[in-house]
C-alpha cells in the first residue's frame, strides 16, 4: 500500500523501556501492555492493510488515570494515539511506532440515565449498541447506528462523528451528544455541556466531535436518548436501473415523507448480501431500496402504501413489504452485514463519499467506469436519503498491484464525489486513508485554519499525528504553528 | 454610531474590511441589526452589514438543502420553503421584538451566528444541527469555506459547529447552506389548564417519553399566559401547558387521542387545530409573551428540563420573576425587574446550584457593560475560546468583547 507514515522518533524508541516502566508505575502493571504479542492486537484497526506496532498500550479505567498518562506523555513529548474498539475504516486508530496507544475500552459503564431529561451519561468505552440496550427496557434508544455498532465504542463514534443507516431522520453523532468530559494532552480535564440542550460560549463540544482524536480524549459523554416509535417496518423496492431507484428516492422525499432510513444496494451488493442473510432481496433487480418507516401499525401501513404508490411510477420490479419482525430483522441483517458478507468473497476497500442525490446516476456510472479501468469489481451500498455512498472495491490483498489499483480507484472515486458537490467522507473520517486527498476539498488557507485549531488544543501535535492532513503540510506543525 | 458599510459580495466585504485591518481598528458585524442590543457593548469604529448580500442561490427540495447569501432575510427563506411545503425545522426564535428591535427582520446568517432555535429544538435539534456549510470572512480578511451541501460530512474538523453560536466574533458569515425539512401536513396542540409550574414541567417531560413525536412543549404560568394574543388558547387567570403534535392528518388525530389517554392524570386537554396552533407557536417564536419593556430585563436560562422550576423558585426568593418554560422546562425565559445588575448574581447562583447557564438577553446598555451577559466560562474553556479567537481573528477585529471581554 502506498501511504507513508511519519518517520518514528529514534530518541523515543531508544527510551521505550524507560517509558514502559514509567507507564506501569503510573497506571499499574495490569493496565499496560508492553509485550510483543499483546501489542500486536493493537497494531491495526478496520483499515487492515496498514499496521504499526505501538511502543506500548495503556488501558486506564478512570478519567483521572487517562489524565495522568497524558500529563506524563506531554511532559516527555511522547505521541499518543487514542483508541476505542479499533474499528475505524480509515486508519484513524492506526498506531505509530513511537506512540503510546491509550485505549478507553475498560471505561464502559453507564453512569446515569435520566428519562425525563432524555439523557444518558456514559463512559466513552461503552459500545454504541450497549447504550441502546441500557435504555431499551423503557422503550428508548441511542440514535446513531453505525454498522459496527455491536463492537465500536462511543469514544470512536465521537472522534469520527459517526453516522449510520438511520441518520436521515435522527442525525449523526454530533446531533445526539449534549456534553462530554475531555482530557487534554496536558492532562487538564475539560467539562463541556451537560443535560441541558445547548452549551454556553463557543461550541467546543461541536468542534471536539469529529476531531479524530486530535484534540483530546473523551472519557465521558452525555448523550441524548430518544423514545422509540411504536413500531417500525421496512419494505423492499427493486428497480431495473439505479436511475429509477434514485428518482424514486427523490419522489418520496418530495411528497413530504421522511422515512427513518432509505438504503440503496446495487446488483453485486444484493447478490452477496442475499446469499449471506437470505433476507428475501429480489435477485432480478439492478437496484434495491430498503425503505423503513415508523409509527403505529396503522400509520406504518398507511405510509408504506403511500410509498408503494409513489414507487409505482418508476416501474419497480419488486414491491415487498416486510411480513413481520422476523423478516424485518433479516432485511436489516442483510444490509448491516453487507461489509462482512462481501469480505467473505473478496478483500475489499470500503469508500465513504457523500454526493448530492441528484447526481447519483452519473456518479454510479463514473464509479463503474473507474473500477473497470483499473480492472476491479465494485459493489455499491448507499445511504440514499442523505447521499452517503459506500462503494466497496473488490481486490486481492495477495496481489500488490491489485491493492494499489484499488487505492488509486478509491482516490478517483472520492475526487469524483467532491467534483459533483459532495465530500470525501460522510461518516468514516479522514484518518490516514483520505489524508492526502484533503487538498481536493479544501484550499491551503482552509487547511491552515484547521491545523491552527488543532494547535489550540494540542500545541505540540502529540495527539494522533500523521492523520487528517497531508503530511507535507504538517512538517512544521507543533513547532511554528503553535497558537 | 458610525455609518453602516454594506457589502454586496464576500469579495466586497473583504475589501471594505481591509482598511480597518490595516489600521487594526475593530468593526461591529451585523445582518439587519435586529439583535444589536444583545451582548456586551462594544467599542468599534464602523459597522459592517451583510444585509445587502441576499439571495437564495441553491434550493433542492428533494435533497432537503438550501444555500443562501448571509444577508438574506429569514422571511424570504421561509417563504421560499413554504412554497414547497418545507420549513426550517428548528423554527428560529426572533429575538428582535423582545430586545427592542423590529419583528421579522433578521437575516439567515444571524440565525446561525446566534444558534437561535425555537420550540421544535426539543424534538429535532438546534440551528447548529441544521447548518451544513458556510462561507465566511475571518478577522484576517481571508475568505474560507467549511462543511458543504451534503447532510453527512466528516471531512476535516467541524468548523460549522465551531462558528455557529459565536455571535460574529470569529467570522462574518457571507453564505450559509442548511438542511430543510418537509412542513407537517397537520398540527394539533393539546392544551392543559391550571397546572402549577412543577407539574406542568412533569407533564411536558412525560409527553416527551411517549412514542408520539411531540414537537413542542411549553408551559406558561398564569400571568404570562394572560399576555397571549390569542383568545382561543388564553384562559384568563389560568396557566397553560401546551403540547404540539405534527404529522399527516390521520396520524395527528390518532396521536392526539393516544396522548390524551396516556396523560389523563393531568386533566382533560383542549385540542386546538392547525390554524390556531400555528398562530400560537408562531407567536411564541417571536416571544410575544415577553414583549419589550424598559422596566424589566430578560434572561434566557438553559438547564436540565426537570430543573427548570427549581431554577425559577431560587430566583424568586430574591426578586419577582415572570417566566415561560420551553423545551419541556429546559429553556426558561425569565423577566425580572430592571436593576443595576439585572439580578445577575442571583440568576447565576441559581444556575450554579441546579446546572445550566444563563444569558442576559435584554437590559440597558449600562447593565450589559457592568455584568457578564453570556455565562462566564471555566478558566480552561476560556483559554481554549481565546485560542480559537486568535486563530480566526488574532487582532480582535470582529465584534470584540461582544460575548466576553477578552474574545
Amino acid at each position: 500500500m502506498t501511504l507513508q507514515m511519519p518517520q518514528p522518533d529514534r530518541v523515543t524508541l531508544n527510551r521505550s523501556e524507560d517509558i514502559i516502566a514509567d507507564l506501569k508505575r503510573i497506571a499499574g502493571e495490569e493496565a499496560v501492555i508492553a509485550d510483543e504479542d499483546g501489542r500486536r492486537t493493537f497494531e491495526t484497526d478496520g483499515l487492515t492493510a496498514y499496521r504499526a506496532m505501538p511502543l506500548a498500550v495503556v488501558l486506564p479505567d478512570t478519567t483521572d488515570l487517562v489524565a495522568e498518562v497524558l500529563r506524563y506523555c506531554h511532559r516527555e513529548r511522547i505521541k499518543v494515539v487514542a483508541r476505542g474498539a479499533g474499528t475505524s475504516l480509515c486508519g484513524g486508530a492506526l498506531p505509530l511506532e513511537d506512540a503510546v496507544v491509550v485505549g478507553v475500552s475498560r471505561m464502559n459503564k453507564v453512569l446515569e440515565i435520566d428519562y425525563n431529561s432524555r439523557i444518558a451519561r456514559v463512559e466513552s468505552g461503552i459500545t454504541n449498541l450497549a447504550i441502546s440496550n441500557a435504555v431499551s427496557g423503557e422503550g428508548f434508544f441511542y440514535a446513531p447506528d453505525p454498522s459496527s455498532q455491536l463492537a465500536c465504542t462511543l469514544a470512536g463514534n465521537l472522534a469520527m462523528n459517526s453516522g449510520g443507516a438511520h441518520c436521515l431522520k435522527y442525525g449523526v453523532t454530533t446531533n445526539n451528544v449534549l456534553g462530554a468530559k475531555v482530557v487534554l494532552i496536558d492532562g487538564e480535564i475539560l467539562e463541556l455541556g451537560g443535560p441541558h440542550l445547548d452549551a454556553e460560549g463557543y461550541d467546543l463540544l461541536g468542534l471536539m466531535i469529529g476531531s479524530e482524536g486530535q484534540f483530546g480524549i473523551i472519557t465521558e459523554a452525555t448523550v441524548r436518548i430518544l423514545r422509540a416509535a411504536e413500531g417500525a417496518r421496512p419494505m423492499l423496492l427493486g428497480f431495473a436501473s439505479s436511475e429509477a431507484a434514485g428518482a424514486c428516492v427523490s419522489a418520496i422525499i418530495a411528497t413530504g415523507i421522511i422515512p427513518v432510513a432509505i438504503e440503496f444496494m446495487d446488483r453485486p451488493a444484493i447478490e452477496v448480501c442475499e446469499s449471506f442473510a437470505k433476507a428475501g432481496y429480489p435477485m432480478d433487480a439492478e437496484a434495491l431500496l430498503i425503505v423503513e418507516v415508523e409509527g403505529s401499525e396503522e400509520e406504518i401501513n398507511d405510509r408504506l402504501a403511500q410509498i408503494s404508490c409513489i414507487a409505482a411510477a418508476y416501474n419497480p420490479t419488486t414491491i415487498q413489504v416486510s411480513s413481520g419482525a422476523t423478516q424485518s430483522a433479516k432485511i436489516w441483517k442483510g444490509r448491516k452485514s453487507a461489509f462482512g458478507a462481501i469480505g467473505r468473497i473478496s478483500d475489499y476497500y470500503c469508500m465513504d463519499g457523500t454526493i448530492p442525490l441528484s447526481r447519483l446516476p452519473e456518479v454510479l456510472r463514473g464509479i463503474s467506469d473507474i473500477c473497470s479501468a483499473h480492472q476491479l469489481r465494485v459493489a455499491n451500498i448507499f445511504h440514499a436519503g442523505d447521499g452517503n455512498l459506500h462503494p466497496l472495491i473488490l481486490y486481492d490483498a495477495n496481489d500488490p498491484t491489485s491493492a494499489e489499483r484499488a487505492e488509486l480507484a478509491g482516490a478517483e472515486i472520492l475526487s469524483l464525489c467532491v467534483e459533483v458537490g459532495g465530500c470525501l467522507t460522510g461518516e468514516h473520517g479522514v484518518g490516514i486513508e483520505k489524508r492526502d486527498l484533503m487538498l481536493k476539498q479544501f484550499s491551503e488557507t482552509e487547511l491552515s485554519l484547521q491545523m491552527q485549531i488543532k494547535s489550540v488544543f494540542d500545541p505540540e501535535w502529540l495527539l494522533n499525528p500523521g492523520k487528517v492532513f497531508p503530511l507535507h503540510l504538517t512538517v512544521d506543525a507543533g513547532t511554528s504553528n503553535a497558537a | 454610531m458610525s455609518d453602516i458599510l454594506r457589502a454586496a459580495t464576500a469579495w466586497e466585504l473583504q475589501s471594505m474590511l481591509a482598511p480597518y485591518l490595516e489600521k487594526e481598528v475593530p468593526v461591529e458585524i451585523i445582518g439587519s441589526g435586529s439583535k444589536s442590543s444583545i451582548g456586551r457593548p462594544m467599542q468599534t469604529a464602523a459597522t459592517l452589514s451583510t444585509a445587502s448580500m441576499h439571495g437564495i442561490w441553491m434550493y433542492e427540495p428533494t435533497e432537503l438543502v438550501m444555500s443562501a447569501q448571509g444577508g438574506t432575510p429569514l422571511v424570504q427563506i421561509e417563504a421560499a420553503l413554504a412554497s414547497n411545503n418545507q420549513m426550517l425545522a428548528f423554527e428560529p426564535t426572533d429575538l428582535g421584538p423582545t430586545s427592542g428591535g423590529a419583528r421579522g427582520t433578521q437575516t439567515i446568517a444571524s440565525v446561525f451566528a446566534c444558534n437561535s432555535s425555537g420550540s421544535r429544538r426539543v424534538a429535532i435539534g438546534a440551528a447548529r444541527d441544521h447548518l451544513l456549510g458556510i462561507e465566511g470572512v475571518n478577522g484576517r480578511g481571508e475568505v474560507f469555506r467549511a462543511g458543504g451541501r451534503v447532510m453527512k460530512n466528516v471531512t476535516g474538523y467541524d468548523l460549522c459547529r465551531g462558528i455557529a453560536g459565536s455571535w460574529g466574533t470569529l467570522a462574518i458569515l457571507t453564505e450559509v447552506t442548511f438542511k430543510v425539512l418537509p412542513a407537517p401536513e397537520k398540527t394539533a396542540t393539546l392544551v392543559y389548564h391550571d397546572l402549577p409550574d412543577d407539574i406542568g414541567v412533569e407533564l411536558m417531560c412525560s409527553a416527551m417519553r411517549l412514542p408520539y413525536e411531540v414537537s413542542g412543549t411549553v408551559h406558561l404560568p398564569k400571568t404570562v399566559a394572560g399576555r397571549l394574543e390569542q383568545s382561543s388558547l388564553a384562559n384568563q387567570g389560568h396557566s397553560i401547558t401546551a403540547l404540539r403534535i405534527e404529522n399527516f392528518e390521520k396520524s395527528v388525530d390518532y396521536r392526539a387521542e393516544a396522548m390524551r389517554e396516556a396523560l389523563k392524570v393531568y386533566g382533560d386537554p383542549t385540542v386546538v387545530g392547525s390554524m390556531n396552533s400555528m398562530e400560537f407557536w408562531n407567536g411564541l417564536r417571536h416571544l410575544s409573551v415577553m414583549p419589550y419593556d424598559e422596566a424589566t430585563c430578560l434572561w434566557r436560562v438553559s438547564t436540565a428540563p426537570m430543573m427548570g422550576p427549581r431554577v425559577v423558585s431560587s430566583i424568586r426568593r430574591h426578586m419577582p420573576a415572570e417566566v415561560m418554560y420551553d423545551w419541556s422546562g429546559g429553556l426558561i425565559w425569565i423577566e425580572v425587574p430592571a436593576s443595576a445588575d439585572a439580578g445577575a448574581s442571583d440568576v447565576r447562583r441559581a444556575v450554579a446550584v441546579h446546572g445550566g447557564h444563563a444569558t442576559l438577553i435584554r437590559a440597558d446598555q449600562s447593565v450589559r457593560a457592568a455584568v457578564e451577559v453570556f455565562q462566564p466560562q471555566s478558566p480552561l474553556a476560556e483559554r481554549l475560546m481565546g485560542g480559537l479567537k486568535r486563530v480566526f481573528d488574532p487582532m480582535r477585529m470582529l465584534n470584540p468583547g461582544r460575548m466576553y471581554a477578552n474574545i
